[in-house]
């Protein structure tokens, strides 16, 4: 046989570096409810996870309301020897991921934790179970690792509870939601988790999807899964501006906001209109300060996965630019099939510096860590 | 440029692929109705390994609402991110001018044609034995 070299056109990779990663959106999940999670749930929600199952609040309740891009959402490569669901084991993801890629930090975020349950009480319970879980299965054994704090969002009682529950643990470093909550985050129905969070020193993380009811874009539930990708930025800009405009951050100065897999190159553009917006609407306003723009880029972080990917890497250098480097937060999105790799993402040239920080820094400023 | 030998025809059938390893370089091989292609066995996307990806048809679609299909198993999806890829020429789905995987040379050859060192392999009892 001969090889013939064609050379592939195209991104070249970035400098084979070694420089340390912290991925911020990592995705275990139990292998087993029943072995791995049922010894952190009271049993009469065990009774009530087999009697009634997970139902959320949001059409399609037998599975997600999209097809997926591979099957799980998953890397076909990232499912076990032994076929169970990727994500599921610690030493598999230790040889696929941690240390290939030299991830010194990696952040869990479990996303079947329980979270925008309909039945308030056993989204407690379950989430509750999750944060136990990520400490026995995960964090304790692996020090990399980090956890999120799942709280049942929609209900702010409870969910205090379970940040001040977590408030200190070494083993969390965030508290977790998801995107599309029943009303906009800023809404003061959800202030308490904010105030909780931001007195227990948690960023408030918040992750593309949600169960709030809303569909993924602002004009209906779409047809296609890759709609239901491209409507993850949608999502976020609401998010932000709701929290902005409802003057989240003017009341509690201390929180800060990460957005986790909702892209980032739509940041900028929503700045600049917001604060044209808001020079022409003062009176509405009034509690909102000074221009969103400077609150965004104090208060707000992003994650990259998955990398807006424009043909000409220049055009990145600015959307970077424009957002702050250190406002961006690299992460890959392990195991899933949308799993950016740190040696190919289209990163714009800047110094070893400035990648150090993008890698690695910025986290573990973000996260004391 | 060498010749190598990295499998036996008969153990990758019809429809089947293999991953091989030529010159430090992975290399996916697979056989598409008795004819075998060789795609270098790393998406130029981010790297996903041709090889572990599904077979898929061409979907197409003239007008919306249209369908044809065509060329059942010809086109490999990677495994991460779904980029498809034409196994007889490499070329991606999307933009085959511009993103392709480097297409590798495959041929079936029978022993007598191949003028490799031989390495002398004899059976003795149940077991295989290399001797070289």
């Amino acid at each position: 046989m001969t090889v013939e070299t064609v050379q592939n056109p195209g991104l070249a990779p970035i400098a084979e570096q070694k420089l340390a990663i912290a991925d911020c959106d990592i995705h275990p999940s139990p292998k087993s409810v029943e072995r791995e999670v049922y010894p952190y749930l009271d049993k009469r929600w065990r009774d009530h996870y087999e009697t009634y199952g997970m139902l959320l609040r949001q059409p399609f309740q037998n599975g997600p309301a999209y097809p997926k891009g591979q099957p799980d959402a998953a890397r076909r490569d990232a499912f076990l020897p032994d076929g169970s669901k990727p994500g599921t084991d610690l030493d598999f993801m230790r040889k696929q991921h941690l240390d290939p890629y030299n991830v010194q930090l990696g952040v869990l975020n479990p996303l079947r934790s329980g979270q925008g349950l309909q039945n308030p009480d056993f989204a407690a319970a379950y989430c509750k179970a999750i944060n136990d879980w990520q400490i026995a299965e995960w964090t304790s054994q692996e020090p990399r690792l980090k956890g999120s704090v799942c709280i049942p969002y929609e209900d702010a009682a409870l969910s205090v509870k379970e940040i001040e529950r977590r408030a200190g643990d070494k083993n969390f470093v965030q508290t977790f939601m998801l995107i599309r909550t029943s009303e906009p985050m800023g809404n003061r129905r959800y202030w308490p988790i904010y105030e909780a969070s931001a007195e227990a020193g948690l960023p408030i993380a918040v992750h593309a999807f949600g169960f709030g009811g809303s569909p993924v874009t602002g004009g209906g539930w779409p047809s296609f899964y890759t709609e239901d990708m491209v409507g993850h930025s949608q999502s976020a800009q609401n998010l932000v501006t709701s929290m902005l405009l409802e003057g989240v951050f003017e009341r509690f100065p201390k929180l800060k906001l990460v957005v986790i897999e909702a892209g980032f190159a739509w940041a900028p553009p929503l700045a600049w209109r917001l604060d044209r917006i808001w020079k022409q609407n003062r009176a509405e306003l009034p509690h909102v300060t000074r221009p969103p723009s400077e609150t965004m880029r104090e208060h707000v972080w992003y994650t990259t996965q998955p990398f807006e990917e424009p043909d000409r890497r220049g055009h990145l250098k600015d959307v970077f630019e424009w957002i702050g480097w250190d406002r961006l937060l690299f992460a890959t999105d392990y195991p899933h099939w949308d799993f950016d790799d740190p040696a190919r993402v289209p990163l714009p040239k800047a110094d070893e510096a400035t990648k150090r920080a993008f890698f690695y820094d910025n986290a573990r400023q973000l996260y004391g860590v | 440029m060498a010749k190598h030998v990295v499998a036996q025809a008969a153990d990758v059938p019809p429809g089947e692929r293999i991953s091989v390893e030529v010159n430090g370089q992975p290399v996916a091989i697979f056989n598409l109705g008795g004819e075998f292609f060789g795609l270098l066995d790393r998406c130029p996307h981010m790297g996903g390994n041709l090889s572990e990806g599904v077979l898929v048809g061409l979907v197409e679609a003239q007008k919306p609402g249209c369908y044809e299909f065509s060329r059942k198993g010809e086109i490999v999806r990677c495994p991460w991110h779904g980029w498809e890829f034409d196994i007889r020429t490499g070329e991606s789905r999307f933009d085959p001018n511009r993103w392709k995987t480097r297409a590798v040379d495959v041929e079936v050859e029978t022993a007598e044609d191949l003028k490799a060192e031989t390495i002398d392999v004899a059976q003795e009892g149940d077991y295989i034995v290399v001797e070289m």
